[in-house]
Order: structure tokens, then C-alpha cells, then sequence
């Protein structure tokens, strides 16, 4: 039987906090992109979501490539990070959250656009019309009526945060406690041949994705019958 | 589209892919720190033979796991002495074929002009946020980097600013891109014709650490291979030792 040694848990715990501060971060920042994106008619909405999508396609390695050369101390963001008195964020867990937010970003503001383009325009005019502020309609009508949406967003975010792992590996240089997460614990494992102890770390990974799914599987009539 | 001409198309690409499979080239397994050279033999090991390769690059333990659980190598070049001997133990690899083919050299580098002093005494000050070394569970050069900075006596003192690459090839991008200040690499990937290529750098004296034996050996699907034997011994040539030697390598 496999007995977790503590490193495993450390690797989880730091999963965790990882894929819940960036789902956090994406709820507060993708919520106002995916709303300009779902009422906009500006030249401008095409490209941004484009950009928006772009890690959907782009191999992790790429994005892992930009950033280290980017957040490095000659980089554009490592510049402005050490003039900050910041620090330079490779090898560091607050690199690996800046890194996951680009990286997940599509997750959260795909599900939240599909949400506020799925109610159109007509709950917002007739809130207008009694007087709601945009603001006090945004957050009574539109979010309420979007919350399947949220749900899916969150949950999409947080599960593929939780999966990443060709960025970790290129910006996270393996510091245990730091930028160690699960799946380059598991790497690291099966590259040093330790297949029991991968295989404990592997199974809990399957059996998170698995619970994962089947809950947003579960919830999706939901949101057809919400919408 | 009609249900034939899925047929065709997917008999067409099932074709393609197994004529690439089929195509003769000798697949070769190369430790990372040997990869840069190997690249070199490769070109003038074609030109002279005819033979052609493809080459594989990652670290030994990496390679191993690979191969031991049944990738196509035909020839390994190992970091280390004892993943050969462990696969000829193991059945994957062919009994009295294993030999030497370099002595590799780790050495402490810097992009940085003046920052490694001989004796790398640099490790025992502030004067860096991160050293980067190999993953020392699995990559002979990382093992031989923990051994020297225990030697130095600042192992423990500095592990929290320790970065490890899965690879020395990463190790060498942590340090090259700036991101670590130094880091432990591989004497052939800063050295061109017995020069410093650029920074700065402290060749480590060999009593620091296990001996970087580098083995090579040939796999169970090379066993019949005129182009895998053809190989191995002109990694014995002198032809072949001139280039290893211009990395940095001994014997």
C-alpha cells in the first residue's frame, strides 16, 4: 500500500493554493473582459479574443519561453519587477500564479461570455428602464441569471490551473514548497523511476479530474433550463 | 464526404506514418550534456558512413526510463557508467558492448564577466539570488553539483537558493537567460575549442566529485544494426575524440 510521504501533500497543498488564488485573480479580471467582449461591436473584439484564446493553441512551452525571457532580470517584466523592489519572479510561487493567469485565462472568460451572450441584451434594457444603474444591473440581473456560467468558469479555471505543467516546469526550476506543484512532482518521480510513488500521485490526479468533470457534467442541464 | 473517401484518406495517412517508421535511420539516445557535441560527430559520422541518424536528447534518467520501457533506441550515450551497466543488467542492453566514450567535465558558470572567481568561492557570498544545477535525482551532472557544494560546505546554507533544471540543458536556459545568476553546467556547453565561450566560469577540479565516466552501449533493437556498429566504433576514432575533445571532454 502507498503511504504518501510528506512531499506529496506539499506538492497538493501548493496545487490548491495555486489553482484557487489564480481562479480568484481570473474571476475579478476575466469577469469585466468577458463582458466587454459579449456587448461590444468594436473593431477591437475580434483581436482581444483572439488574444484571449491564444493559450488554448499555443503549445505551454512557448508561453513558459516568453515569460522566463520576459520576467528575467534583462526582460521587460523583470525590469519593472526589480525596479518595484519585487524581486525576480522565476523560480518563485507569486512567477507561477502570474504565469497561470495567462494560462488559464480562456477558461474563465470563454464559459463567462458564452453566460452573458446567452441572456442577450433584453434583461439589462428592462432593468435600465426601471432605473437600475449599469452597475446595480450587472450585479442584480446579470450575474444572478449568469451563475451557471460562473460556476463552469470557476470550476473549468481551477481544474486546468491544476493541470498545468509544461510552463511550471520551464518557469518554476523545481523548489519544493515554491513551484513544485503535482504534476512536476509526478515528472520528477517518473523520471527518477519511482513508479509507486507516481502512481499514488497520478491516481489522486485522475480521480480530481474525473470528480471534476462529472460535476460540471452533472450541472450542465442546469444551465440550459437557467438559460 | 462519403464514406470511401474517408477510407482512402485514412489508408493514405497510415501508409505515410508507417513509411516514416520505416525509414532507416539509426535512433540514438543522447545524454543532454553530450548533445551539442554529438550534433558534430553526427554530421561528419554521416558524411563518412552514410548512415543517417536521429538523435534523441534528454536526461540519463529520463532516457532510461524511456528505454526501459521499450523505446525504440539503438544506441545510448549516458551522462553516467552505471544506466548502461543497469540495462545490460536488465536485459535492454548488449552485454560487452559498453565503453567510455568521454570523461565529462562540470564547471560553474556565469553570463557575467567577473562574478565566478577560481574555487568558486562566489557560492559562499550574496552576490546571487539563484545557482541552478541538474535535477541531482536523476542527471549525473546535478548528483556531481550537490557533491561539490557539500565539499565547499555551503550546501546547506544555500539550498533554498538552489533551482534545478529537469535537464543541464535547462539548467544552462536558467543560467543563460539571467534567471539564475550561475549555475552548475557542463564544461561542453560553454567551451569551443578549449575557450570560455562567454561570463565567466570555475572548471571544477575533478577530486570534487564522482568521476562524469560517460558510457555508451548498445540496445537490444540495435543488436543487428550494421549502421549502430558502425557507430560505436567511430565513437572510438580519432577522427571522432579530435570533436569530443574540443567540447572540454577527456578520456
Amino acid at each position: 500500500m502507498w503511504t504518501p510521504e510528506p512531499e506529496v501533500w506539499q506538492a497538493i497543498w501548493l496545487t490548491v493554493q495555486l489553482s484557487a488564488i489564480v481562479t480568484l485573480i481570473l474571476l475579478i479580471a476575466g469577469t469585466p473582459i468577458a463582458w466587454w467582449l459579449s456587448r461590444t461591436n468594436s473593431a477591437w473584439k475580434a483581436p482581444i479574443a483572439a488574444v484571449v484564446a491564444l493559450p488554448l493553441v499555443l503549445p505551454p512551452t512557448v508561453l513558459g519561453f516568453y515569460l522566463l525571457i520576459a520576467m528575467g532580470p534583462e526582460g521587460p517584466v523583470g525590469r519593472v519587477t526589480q525596479t518595484l523592489g519585487l524581486g525576480q519572479l522565476p523560480f518563485t510561487f507569486p512567477g507561477l500564479v502570474i504565469a497561470s493567469v495567462f494560462y488559464s485565462l480562456p477558461f474563465m472568460v470563454q464559459p463567462l461570455q458564452n453566460a452573458f451572450e446567452a441572456m442577450g441584451r433584453r434583461p439589462l434594457e428592462v432593468a435600465a428602464t426601471l432605473r437600475a444603474s449599469p452597475m446595480d444591473a450587472f450585479f442584480t440581473v446579470a450575474v444572478p441569471m449568469a451563475l451557471p456560467g460562473f460556476l463552469t468558469a470557476c470550476v473549468m479555471t481551477f481544474a486546468h490551473t491544476v493541470g498545468e505543467f509544461g510552463v511550471v516546469l520551464m518557469i518554476g526550476g523545481n523548489l519544493a514548497g515554491e513551484t513544485r506543484v503535482a504534476s512536476v512532482q509526478i515528472y520528477d518521480y517518473v523520471e527518477a523511476m519511482q513508479y509507486p510513488q507516481a502512481h499514488g500521485l497520478a491516481a489522486i490526479m485522475v480521480a480530481f479530474s474525473f470528480i471534476v468533470l462529472l460535476l460540471l457534467q452533472i450541472w450542465r442541464p442546469v444551465t440550459r433550463k437557467g438559460a | 464526404m462519403n464514406f470511401d473517401r474517408i477510407k482512402q484518406i485514412t489508408l493514405g495517412l497510415l501508409l505515410s506514418i508507417s513509411f516514416y517508421a520505416n525509414a532507416t535511420e539509426l535512433k540514438v539516445a543522447v545524454a543532454a550534456n553530450f548533445a551539442q557535441t554529438m550534433k558534430e560527430i553526427a554530421t561528419v559520422f554521416e558524411k563518412d558512413t552514410g548512415h543517417k541518424l536521429a538523435l534523441t536528447q534528454g536526461s540519463t534518467g529520463k532516457l532510461y526510463a524511456q528505454i526501459s520501457q521499450g523505446a525504440p533506441f539503438e544506441v545510448f550515450l549516458s551522462a553516467d557508467d552505471e544506466t548502461p551497466e543497469k540495462l545490460i543488467t536488465e536485459g535492454k542492453a548488449i552485454a560487452g558492448t559498453r565503453f567510455t566514450y568521454a570523461i565529462g567535465r562540470l564547471a560553474l558558470w556565469s553570463p557575467k564577466p567577473d562574478l565566478i572567481d577560481e574555487g568558486g568561492q562566489v557560492l559562499k557570498t550574496d552576490k546571487f539570488r539563484y545557482v541552478a544545477i541538474a535535477n541531482a535525482r536523476v542527471a549525473p551532472y546535478g548528483r556531481a553539483a550537490v557533491q561539490v557544494m557539500q565539499k565547499l560546505g555551503v550546501l546547506s546554507s544555500i539550498e533554498p537558493r538552489v533551482v534545478q533544471g529537469e535537464s543541464i540543458t535547462q539548467t544552462f536556459q536558467f543560467v543563460s537567460t539571467g534567471n539564475a545568476q550561475l549555475g552548475f553546467v557542463a564544461l561542453s556547453q560553454i567551451n569551443e575549442n578549449g575557450k570560455l565561450k562567454s561570463g565567466s566560469a570555475w572548471i571544477v577540479p575533478e577530486n570534487m566529485h564522482e568521476q562524469l565516466r560517460q558510457d555508451a552501449v548498445l540496445l537490444n533493437p540495435g543488436k543487428d544494426s550494421a549502421a549502430a556498429s558502425a557507430l560505436l566504433s567511430f565513437l572510438k576514432s580519432e577522427k571522432a575524440k579530435k570533436i569530443i575533445a574540443s567540447y572540454g571532454y577527456q578520456f
